[in-house]
């Protein structure tokens, strides 16, 4: 078994269970009261590097786009195994393209045998940056992974896609998106917290990266949607079929 | 300026509804760009499928074709795609965001260094489009910059195409494909095999949530109503997660999204998430033993009840019904 140099991008995000209200103004949401952390998918992601690195040896370097308060992600990745941590700081508005342009940059650098994170994030819900990273670096794609096996060089995944399960392979290096199902994370322990301090985090400066950083794709005004009325409760089960077959009309 | 190039996905020799849903889109915001609507077909042997999208309304059909297109890969995809964009001059690519256009349409993005819109739900008049965020909580007007925009849709948020009398044009293109720089290797596709309707196409779908406890009750409490309504089956995150059922049946933020005309939730609690998968729908009935559950605030009939016991009284209720 060759030891794999992994990167896994990571971003912060609302913890999925907040509330998400729209600011009246439509500039943004409202982030009192939000508490933040890894984005759901990328935790799986980070998962995944761990499992590798602990079967065949190598690094699992983690890097995310943002401001200062983005260690604190960063830590409770470190926290859960990786092994040291990038934060490449700005705090422009930055669309999918910038991101990907800024990790394809990042792993120039690194060299890494593979780049893991997760398909979506979900506060912009967009599920670009994978495929993007793929293409700036000239690098296969195996995005929405619910598998992921290597034989020597090679990496075999398989992908959940519509109506089934389909299986893909390419030699390394690759980008792999997780999905749901890959794995189950770890939470971090004690003695991974109390060793997470004593990790690499460091920092490097967006606009040092000769990135083109300007938003392509930009968000003009955000609104609340339309917000669907309760209907009523019906008494039994014969009531209920009842309604949708003459009232209704969809039995 | 303004024509828009349509990605018509095709699976095992033919076009799912979705793919007439990206046609639709396509037609509508050729329209409003003051363009035309191109359909192109990306396969090793494109000639019939190009044949039948070709009476769907579009101006031109592309027939794109090359023995590296045999099989949907994203790098050869991408790559034969953004040439042929190129070569026609079209500013807007757009499909529908299925698992292949979640895919391809990003990489495509970024070979042509263009801004993207994932999932939109709709298209204004003044070049913006409309698109969810945070799980449906936020829908955001974006606009693009820059000369080529790619774009995925929502399959719920516009009708399909109907096919017309007037055939479009069909032009083959053999496809641009450097052999050198695709490093992606099909392997297998294991279909799932099913008799029921496709989760995104169904007229009603019923779907189960963690409320259900088991694969096993998926199977011997809920399938038979499923069947006895003609619907197809759905799932919460929560029930994937708890390994009950696959994930191609998710329906929500994270996995598909469902408009159909009547949505039947029993056991789910109503999570946000859930919400975000299938709140478009045209009736939604919802059957919890907890009556606080957020499902409730969405449904247009709630029934508080064991599900243990209603849903199989619902569904000998359904047979009765439809012998009337």
């Amino acid at each position: 078994m060759n030891a794999l140099k992994i990167l896994v991008p990571i971003k912060r995000v609302p913890d999925p269970a907040t509330t998400i209200r729209v600011m009246s103004d439509g500039s943004g949401i409202a982030t009192d009261n939000v508490k933040w952390v890894i984005n759901p998918f990328d935790e799986i992601a980070i998962e995944e590097a761990l499992r590798i690195k602990e079967k065949q040896q190598g690094e699992v370097v983690l890097v995310t786009i943002g401001q200062t308060t983005w260690q604190e992600q960063l830590r409770t990745g470190l926290a859960m195994g990786a092994d040291r941590a990038i934060l490449v700081k700005t705090d422009a508005p930055l669309d999918a393209l910038a991101i990907a342009g800024i990790l394809a940059k990042i792993a120039e650098g690194e060299k890494p045998d593979l780049i893991i994170l997760g398909k979506q994030a979900i506060d912009d819900d967009s599920n670009q940056v994978p495929q993007m990273v793929a293409e700036l670096l000239g690098w296969p794609q195996a995005t929405f992974a619910s598998k992921v096996e290597f034989a020597d060089k090679k990496c075999t995944v398989v992908r959940e896609v519509d109506g089934g399960l389909e299986t893909i392979a390419f030699n390394l290096p690759g980008v792999i998106s997780t999905d749901l199902r890959l794995n189950e994370p770890r939470y971090a322990s004690l003695p991974g917290i109390m060793k997470a301090r004593k990790k690499e985090l460091k920092e490097v400066a967006a606009d040092s990266l000769s990135v083109d950083l300007a938003p392509k794709l930009k968000i003009k005004t955000l609104a609340a949607p339309p917000k669907r009325q309760a209907g009523r409760k019906v008494a039994s089960v014969q009531e209920l079929v009842q309604v949708l077959h003459t009232e209704a009309k969809v039995i | 300026m303004g024509d828009v190039l349509i990605f018509a996905e095709h699976q095992l020799g033919h076009f799912p509804k979705t793919t007439l849903t990206a046609i639709h889109a396509g037609l509508e915001l050729a329209q409003k760009r003051g363009g035309k609507a191109i359909a192109v077909v990306a396969s090793d042997a494109p000639d019939a499928l190009a044949g039948d999208i070709a009476k769907y309304g579009v101006a031109k059909v592309i027939a794109l074709t090359s023995p590296a297109l045999k099989n949907y890969l994203a790098d050869a995809h991408a790559q034969a795609l953004a040439n042929l964009v190129k070569a026609i001059g079209a500013e807007y690519v757009l499909a529908t965001a299925t698992a292949m256009g979640k895919d391809l349409m990003p990489r495509l993005a970024a070979r042509m260094k263009a801004p993207m819109a994932s999932d939109i739900s709709s298209i204004g008049d003044d070049g913006t489009v409309i698109r969810p965020m945070y799980a449906g909580n936020a829908m955001a007007t974006v606009e693009f910059e820059g000369p080529v925009k790619v774009i995925s849709v929502r399959g719920t948020a516009f009708d399909a195409a109907k096919p017309g009398d007037a055939v479009a044009p069909i032009e083959k293109v053999n496809a641009e494909i450097d052999s050198a720089s695709t490093r992606m290797e099909f392997v297998s596709f294991n279909q799932t095999k099913s008799d029921r309707p496709q989760l995104t196409e169904a007229r009603i779908v019923v779907s189960g949530g963690r409320g259900l406890k088991s694969g096993e009750n998926f199977k011997t409490v809920l399938e038979p109503l499923v069947d006895e309504m003609g619907a197809a089956m759905g799932a919460s995150r929560a029930a994937v997660d708890a390994g009950f059922v696959p994930n191609d049946l998710q329906v929500g933020q994270t996995g598909k999204v469902v408009a159909p005309e009547l949505y039947v939730a029993v056991g789910i609690s109503g999570a946000i998430q859930h919400l975000a998968g299938m709140k478009d729908s045209k009736i939604i009935v919802a059957i919890n033993k907890d009556e606080e559950a957020p499902i409730f605030n969405v449904a247009d009939y709630g029934l508080v009840a064991d599900l243990f016991k209603a849903v199989p009284e619902m569904a000998e209720e359904v047979k009765k019904a439809k012998a009337h």
